[in-house]
């Protein structure tokens, strides 16, 4: 898609101010029943189209990032009036890139939550089903990509902020290796989970985005370099390649006492994307992982990921940014810029971090979860010394109601099949999404994780398998 | 009941490099408020920390210099508080595995050696000043950011004297590593000081004391003496210490109650994850040590045991170690002593009124320690040396050629001395019978006599021909 807009721009058949302009118009036709952005800009600047595939095509950013003169709120009130004056790493590579950013999108305050209903300017909406959430935190950079309104968006992906709308979304979603791409700039929820991903409707889209924005950074020292190009790597041939899946996730043995035909639907559908890769030439084998250390994934990241958010957003009091609150001391006004800035749930996970810090609780939560993290890891690279990814369903149902219940966050389904996914936070492995059927007329996803630095191999798992599939370039039926 | 002072101390200082720890702005605090301050600095978000590899490898050769154990790799942890000098509202430091353990330093107290052990020493980050007001508080965030080592000795200093000491030569440390100026009057060396005492021989140490934040090194000493006296008063009259924070005011000269110490603040430390841990190979600590001088102990040692100076010489020679080098050079071709009493005087008089270092100083090491020579050798006067000195000043010349230039030679010739000796005693006759009765003018006769000469006879030995022909009559 990216690549047949960049021939009709070399071509001279598009105009990129026409293809942008299209883009702000579609795109603020849908703001008022989904609420994609926070920022949505009129005047956008015309650029020259060069070899860049990205040159004259608009994308749109996660309100995270920051951006250089442009509103940058993290969806939260305690940010609602910040305008950076540097722009995110990502942001001046796409600049050179000649790409077009054309909004700031909503996100689950901070970055934290799953449902994109927790931002300041209001709950997003699923494309497909208006009385559904597109999950989150990514919410409005998944559901402008899915509406069609722009062919790209940057997100980012601390649990599965990115890969879990995707599959609500029925669109592609990747996050690549820990540090492949840099980090500067994005606004930190916990940065050893933190990764700068994007929101595409094909393989080979993500494949070039991610090209465009990796790399070494002088300004993060957990970035790395990679010069080859993973869109190369593309060749949609995995004869040979060796895949697994986890048993105690995907046998419907697990569930047999908490089962519907959504869940029984979408483990159908992943048994037959099993025999599409076997037909593709890989072999597809079920091991085991112990159950014990999978159950361990959603407290272990909360753990961690409280603890480091805790910390990471001590820096918003106002003081030297943002809305400065009253107080006849600094402390004071610390204290009530954050009181009023936050929401509640914020400072649930503010107050859960610094409990799990705290010198009587550090050893037995903190540090604990440390090591089942590491535990894990240590077994993900182990399995990684056979197989050459991961296949999993990308979540247990279709994207939720906004009124529906909660699932019980102790039981097996929501423990095992909602939250893997995390794994490829704990130990950095390139992960993506991307759709692979319906289920009750939504769509769902396939998670394909491969060990780090396989950026290409893993998107090559996905490419050939979307191959075999209709989903390239879908948009959902509103965007249609 | 006798009292022994238990004393600990922690020493922040910040260190010399170009740019701050953990971000490109300048490392210039001093300057103009709020210059050298960046995003980074200010903690907007989405900024990241990237580590100053100067600043690393400075820790590492001052670990290496207070003789610590130095760990495999290089792991900062965020220390969390919120307060407005520290914008990020976390600092980072390193606590679990500061870069150097279980080191000491060897140092004299009056020319008595004694070691200090060395808990730890580590590096962090400086936070901005801030200047408090009736009203307002003005914030510097110039020095936010500033790398800043914190070294902390065991509890194992007994006295202000000692502390002093302890000070000065660790100060010496990091100006001859070049890790720091050190200099306390601008701020670069500030010292906490934990003090308690004990009942001579009692298995526990007493209340502790923190005095905070101390300025100067002769204002511990200052602070511990008071410290003593008011501790040991309270002791005596059978009153109990608390455990507290005091400052020293330095118009008094006492310690002043600041806080109760209560439950130690919680910072919930974590490892810092935005920086990988750095592998220190041996071959990057070998080569750092390969660039730390000879340090102030090593050299007074030398100066005590083999050259014999006295303590207020060999102390001022090593405050300095360009000095320090320039000496000894002088000193393994010369006469030590002699070689300090004129580094001491004639040279470091010279450099103080033109203003310039010794790297600057005219007269090569070599030709110092010839000209040292010429007067050692009885070849001139050191009143004359004094004149050759002048020249050379100018130009660095050799002395001896000054010397022939000059027609300075010292008239060590008994045959020519002699008579004239002999002619000034037959003059003043009167005067030798005073000197028989035993008052002393026999500098008196010297004086004649290098007068006669123009200061060019050999005074030794116009002592001893008048010893001589004094006895004869």
């Amino acid at each position: 898609m990216i690549e047949k807009l960049h021939e009709k721009l070399i071509k001279g058949e598009l105009k990129s101010s026409d293809l942008v302009k299209e883009s702000i118009a579609k795109s603020k036709e849908f703001q008022d029943k989904y609420n994609m952005y926070v920022t949505l800009l009129d005047n956008v600047e015309d650029v020259e189209i060069t070899d860049s595939l990205l040159s004259g095509i608009p994308y749109a950013c996660k309100d995270n990032f920051s951006t250089a003169g442009i509103l940058s709120t993290g969806s939260s009130n305690i940010l609602k009036d910040y305008v950076p004056f540097f722009d995110a790493t990502v942001i001046k590579k796409l600049k050179k890139n000649n790409a077009v950013m054309i909004g700031k999108t909503v996100l689950d305050e901070l970055a934290m939550g799953g449902t994109g209903t927790t931002g300041h300017t209001g709950i997003v909406r699923n494309p497909w089903d208006e009385t559904r959430l597109i999950g989150g935190s990514s919410a409005g950079s998944a559901a402008a990509v899915a509406l069609g309104v722009v062919p790209y968006a940057l997100g980012s992906d601390t649990g599965d902020s990115i890969r879990k709308p995707a599959f609500y979304g029925g669109i592609v979603g990747f996050k690549p290796t820990y540090g492949l791409i840099s980090r500067f700039g994005l606004f930190p929820f916990a940065c050893s989970l933190d990764h700068v991903g994007c929101f595409t409707r094909s393989v080979r889209d993500a494949a070039i985005v991610t090209d465009a924005i990796k790399g070494k950074d002088e300004r993060d020292m957990t970035s790395v370099d990679t010069k080859d190009s993973i869109l190369e790597k593309l060749t949609g041939d995995i004869k040979g390649k060796k895949l697994f899946y986890i048993k105690e996730i995907v046998d419907k043995d697990n569930y047999k006492d908490d089962t519907d035909e959504e869940l029984e639907a979408i483990l159908d559908n992943f048994s037959e994307m099993v025999k599409k890769y076997k037909e593709l030439g890989a072999t597809v084998e079920g091991i085991s992982f112990n159950k014990d250390l999978l159950k361990a994934i959603f407290p272990t990241y909360f753990t961690i990921s409280c603890a480091e958010a805790t910390s990471n957003n001590s820096n918003l009091t106002g003081l030297i940014f943002g809305p400065r609150a009253e107080g006849t001391k600094t402390s004071e006004m610390m204290f009530n810029a954050r009181t009023q800035g936050f929401s509640e749930l914020i400072k649930r996970r503010f107050v859960i971090g610094s409990y799990v810090l705290q010198k009587e609780n550090q050893e037995k939560l903190f540090l604990n979860a440390q090591r089942i993290r590491r535990m894990i890891v240590d077994r993900m690279t182990e399995l990684y010394k056979t197989y050459d990814a991961m296949i999993l369903p990308g979540g247990g149902s279709v994207a939720p109601k906004f009124k529906s219940e909660n699932l019980d966050k102790l039981s097996d389904r929501y423990l095992l099949l909602e939250n893997h996914m995390a794994i490829a936070n704990f130990g950095g492995f390139p992960s993506v999404t991307i759709p692979c059927g319906f289920v009750k007329e939504m769509p769902i996803g396939l998670s394909i994780t491969g060990p780090i630095f396989k950026d290409g191999e893993v998107l090559n798992i996905a490419y050939a398998l979307e191959n075999t599939m209709d989903y390239v370039g879908q948009v959902a039926k509103e965007g249609k | 009941m006798k009292y022994v002072a238990t004393i600990g101390l922690e020493i922040h200082c910040s260190v010399k490099t170009n740019t701050k720890m953990f971000s490109p702005s300048k490392n210039g605090y001093n300057e103009m408020p709020n210059t050298n301050v960046n995003e980074i600095d200010l903690a907007f978000p989405g900024v990241l920390p990237v580590a100053n590899m100067e600043g690393i490898k400075k820790a590492i050769k001052m670990a290496s210099a207070l003789n610590c154990k130095i760990p495999e790799y290089f792991i900062f942890d965020r220390k969390n508080y919120y307060y407005p000098d520290l914008p990020k509202g976390f600092q980072i430091t390193q606590n679990d595995y500061p870069i150097g353990t279980n080191g000491y330093v060897d140092i004299y107290v009056s020319k008595e050696h004694k070691r200090i052990a060395i808990h730890d020493i580590h590096l962090e980050e400086d936070t901005a000043s801030l200047d408090h007001y009736d009203t307002y508080t003005l914030i510097d965030y110039n020095r936010c950011g500033v790398p800043l080592l914190e070294t902390v000795t065991e509890p194992c200093i007994h006295s202000g004297d000692e502390a002093l000491a302890f000070l000065d030569a660790l100060k010496r440390i990091f100006i001859y590593c070049g890790v720091s100026d050190a200099r306390t009057e601008l701020g670069q060396m500030r010292v906490d000081v934990n003090i308690s005492l004990a009942e001579e021989n009692a298995k526990e140490l007493g209340t502790k004391v923190e005095i905070k934040n101390v300025g100067s090194f002769y204002n511990v000493k200052e602070a511990i003496d008071y410290e003593i006296k008011r501790q040991t008063e309270i002791l005596e009259s059978g009153g109990k210490l608390i455990q507290e924070t005091r400052r020293f005011d330095e118009n008094t000269k006492t310690t002043i109650h600041m806080r109760e110490k209560v439950e130690a603040v919680d910072y919930k430390y974590f490892k810092e994850p935005n920086i990988p841990p750095l592998r220190i190979t041996k071959e990057l600590v070998d080569s750092i040590k390969k660039t730390i001088p000879v340090l102030q102990f090593e050299r007074l040692k030398k100066y005590y045991e083999e050259y014999n100076l006295p303590e207020v010489d060999a102390t001022t020679i090593v405050k300095d170690k360009d000095i320090a080098d320039y000496y000894e050079k002088v000193a393994c071709m010369t006469d030590p002593i002699l070689a300090c009493n004129w580094l001491n005087g004639n040279v470091l008089s010279v450099l103080n009124k033109e203003l310039i270092t010794i790297n600057e100083f005219k007269i090569s090491p070599e030709n110092l320690a010839a000209l040292i020579n010429e007067v050692v050798n009885g070849n001139i006067s050191s009143k004359q040396a004094k004149l050759v000195f002048d020249k050379m000043l100018e130009d660095n010349k050799d002395p001896k050629q000054i010397i022939k230039d000059l027609g300075m030679t010292q008239i060590t010739d008994e045959n020519v001395l002699r008579p004239m000796v002999v002619k000034l005693i037959e003059d003043n006759m009167d005067t030798v019978e005073e000197y028989k009765k035993g008052r002393n003018v026999f500098n008196f006769f010297v004086g004649q006599i290098m007068k006669q000469t123009k200061g060019t006879a050999n005074p030794s030995v116009v002592a001893k021909i008048f010893k001589e022909e004094v006895e004869k009559r």
